[in-house]
């Protein structure tokens, strides 16, 4: 017998830790939505991000900075860091490979990756940087309508909050302002883009900035999580069956796979785990991925696939 | 002057259909034959240089032939007939662990038949070829969704096959005879009474796995299969109304593909690496293929050559410059290095030549036909 309450608390862990997933998936669905370029480097960009953003920090209160100056001036030192990124990317390898296909861009973003992840552990160093910026302590909730209450860490609610807001920001960024429009004419057509007087390399440059600022806000949260290491650059093959579920071209699609990957696991590694062994949430995501796609082959919540002889 | 074919006149139907027409591709073919069948063994055999030690055999000459044979098995699938896979790595895991299962005996309990079925040892050479015809059939279960899905989704889905064999070879202890460590070592190298041990018998096996298979797959891509797989490629739709199958095409790209890459996978467990964890075959792995493939060109077996030698010695000529100039560097440094210097390499083949290796051979053939002539 399962007991109810037990199951809201993997439930709303699950849902919860889907949340901060999402966090990283937004950032591959910003740029495939306004570029139609598949970004594997965010995972890489989150990993630059929280580097520069932890060491930074660590430097200013080293040098007797008051706390919350020295997060500010680290949060502002790391978002210029990205906008670097952002700029180099697009000036020296998504700049010359305009009208190439999905495949070969693709193929670019992983060279980017290794770029990327060389030069910011070059800079920045390579051991495990512990951040603290969010509270991480668990607190009990609902105690009255459960017995015992319901665990819930205070950072997964931190990131649930930060989520939300960024995703209604992305959402009015895309659907009411200029540049947010020029972006979605540019994923549609490259070239029927730049012939209507976009230009491409300014709209790219801006949809990098934003992946690159989402990755800061993932790595903030991230890096409170698991601390800033190498092995937060995975984050991106995490991100992918939550792409996969919630379709590429849509941000609230990115926030629902996200809560679907991560009740999912959560609920098949709690229930089913113990039946065939452990670890299942290393594959659960994957394969749950894949029956979604046999059912719509553009994501639930992606765009029709048109295609014509 | 040297490279042109006036005057080769192809007068029967035989000749109309040799696997390379141009009299200057099959003498440069038969000397690279020549060269690594019997000019490597004799130099290494003599100990001259650089065969003085077998570090040359052992570590840059037998993996790079391994993975130009798992080079071959990917660009099959991608190259040539579209469709992108993450999952290699795992189909070289299942060759590999299927070969070890098959080479050291296979016994399962049947609990609702009330027997066992158990398979003594087999020889190796079968083991190896089970162990791709495993793989094979996972490669066609994978590859059903591709009926349906497209592109970078399908790209996304085949990293479940990856993720879930990752997992399956770790947990599932069956699967390395419940040794404690979870690590394997491979049975000994017995070719029907020929023991193969030293490097160069170690190279030489692997060299005339590589030759066979890189001659089938040749066949094969511009026979009537790899015509088929060509249409799906280049546009499904119009394949299927020209009334090509694309459930026989895709389903037979899926499972010689697997094969392929699954017998590398057996070869790279048995003979490169001895003993192995399921760690060799990870996702890393797959994207090491997948980069051989696009970097030596999609749709080329001599692509999947050039591109196999690029990605592996670059990054080990890469570790050498450092000591050789007498920089001193840390070696942390010097991984950093070799990210840096591999993303921007890739990055850089990528805008000058999006085709890859194989298309710069072939304008430089264009070009060596009218030289030194050019109008």
């Amino acid at each position: 017998m399962i007991a109810f309450g037990q199951f809201t608390e993997v439930l709303l862990g699950g849902l919860l830790a889907g949340f901060l997933y999402s966090l990283v998936a937004l950032g591959f669905v910003l740029i495939f939505k306004a570029s139609g370029v598949f970004n594997f480097a965010q995972g890489a960009m989150v990993l630059l991000a929280g580097l520069a953003l932890v060491r930074s920090l660590d430097f200013l209160v080293a040098k007797g900075f008051p706390y919350w100056i020295a997060v500010v001036i680290a949060l502002l030192f790391a978002a210029a860091i990205m906008a670097l990124t952002a700029w180099v990317i697009e000036r020296f390898v998504l700049g010359p490979l305009v009208n190439q296909d999905g495949l070969t861009l693709f193929m670019a973003t992983i060279g980017a990756t290794f770029i990327i992840e060389g030069a910011a552990q070059m800079a920045f160093g390579s051991d495990v940087y512990p951040l603290r910026l969010f509270p991480t302590d668990a607190i009990f909730m609902f105690e009255n309508t459960f017995p015992g209450g319901i665990l819930v860490n205070k950072l997964d609610l931190w990131g649930a909050a930060i989520a939300a807001v960024l995703v209604a920001g992305l959402a009015v960024f895309f659907q009411y302002t200029k540049t947010g429009r020029a972006l979605r004419a540019v994923a549609d057509d490259h070239a029927a883009a730049q012939s209507v007087g976009i230009p491409i390399s300014w709209i790219w440059f801006v949809v990098w900035l934003v992946a690159g600022l989402v990755a800061l806000v993932a790595a903030t949260v991230w890096g409170t999580k698991l601390s800033v290491q190498f092995s937060i650059t995975f984050l991106a093959l995490k991100a992918l069956p939550v792409l996969i579920i919630g379709g590429f071209t849509s941000v609230p699609g990115a926030v629902i796979g996200g809560l679907l990957i991560g009740a999912g696991e959560k609920i098949a590694e709690a229930y089913l785990g113990p039946y065939i062994g452990g670890g299942i949430e290393y594959w659960f995501a994957y394969v749950l991925a894949l029956l979604v796609l046999l059912v719509r082959p553009q994501g639930m919540f992606g765009e029709r696939i048109i295609e014509r002889v | 002057m040297l490279y042109r074919e006036v005057g080769q006149f192809k007068t029967t139907y035989a000749a109309d259909m040799a696997m390379f027409p141009i009299r200057q591709d099959r003498v440069a073919l038969w000397l690279v034959l020549l060269v690594a069948f019997v000019g490597i063994p004799m130099l290494s055999a003599n100990q001259i240089w650089p065969f003085g030690s077998d570090y040359l055999l052992r570590a840059i000459l037998m993996p790079f032939l391994i993975l130009a044979l798992a080079a071959i098995g990917v660009n099959i699938l991608v190259g040539y007939c579209g469709q992108i896979s993450l999952g290699s790595g795992a189909f070289m895991a299942i060759g590999a662990y299927s070969a070890y299962k098959f080479g050291t005996g296979v016994s399962f309990p049947l609990p609702f038949a009330g027997f066992d079925v158990s398979i003594p040892p087999l020889p190796m050479l079968f083991s190896i070829l089970l162990g791709g015809l495993m793989a094979a059939f996972v490669g066609i279960l994978f590859g059903i969704p591709s009926l349906r899905i497209k592109g970078l989704y399908l790209a996304v889905a085949t990293l479940a096959a990856q993720f879930f064999f990752d997992w399956v070879f770790i947990r599932v202890k069956w699967f390395t005879n419940y040794t404690p460590s979870g690590s394997v070592n491979a049975p000994e190298l017995n070719f029907f009474g020929f023991l193969v041990n030293s490097s160069i018998e170690k190279y030489l096996l692997c060299l005339i796995f590589v030759t066979v298979f890189a001659f089938i797959a040749k066949n094969l891509v511009r026979g009537n299969l790899g015509r088929q797989w060509r249409a799906i490629r280049d546009m499904d739709i119009a394949a299927e109304l020209m009334g090509i199958r694309p459930l026989y095409a895709k389903l037979t790209a899926f499972a010689v593909s697997s094969f392929i890459v699954g017998v590398a996978g057996a070869l790279w467990a048995f003979i490169y690496l001895g003993s192995w964890e399921p760690l060799a075959f990870s996702i890393d792995r797959s994207f090491q293929l997948l980069f051989m493939v696009i970097i030596g060109g999609l749709g080329s077996i001599l692509g999947s050559f050039l591109g196999a030698a690029f990605i592996l010695i670059l990054p080990i000529m890469l570790d050498q410059v450092p000591h050789a100039l007498g920089v001193p560097i840390s070696v942390e440094t010097v991984s950093h290095l070799v990210f840096i210097v591999t993303g921007s390499l890739i990055c850089y083949l990528l805008i000058v030549e999006p085709h890859g290796f194989a298309q710069l051979w072939s304008t430089a053939k264009e070009k060596l036909r009218l030289w030194p002539y050019p109008y």
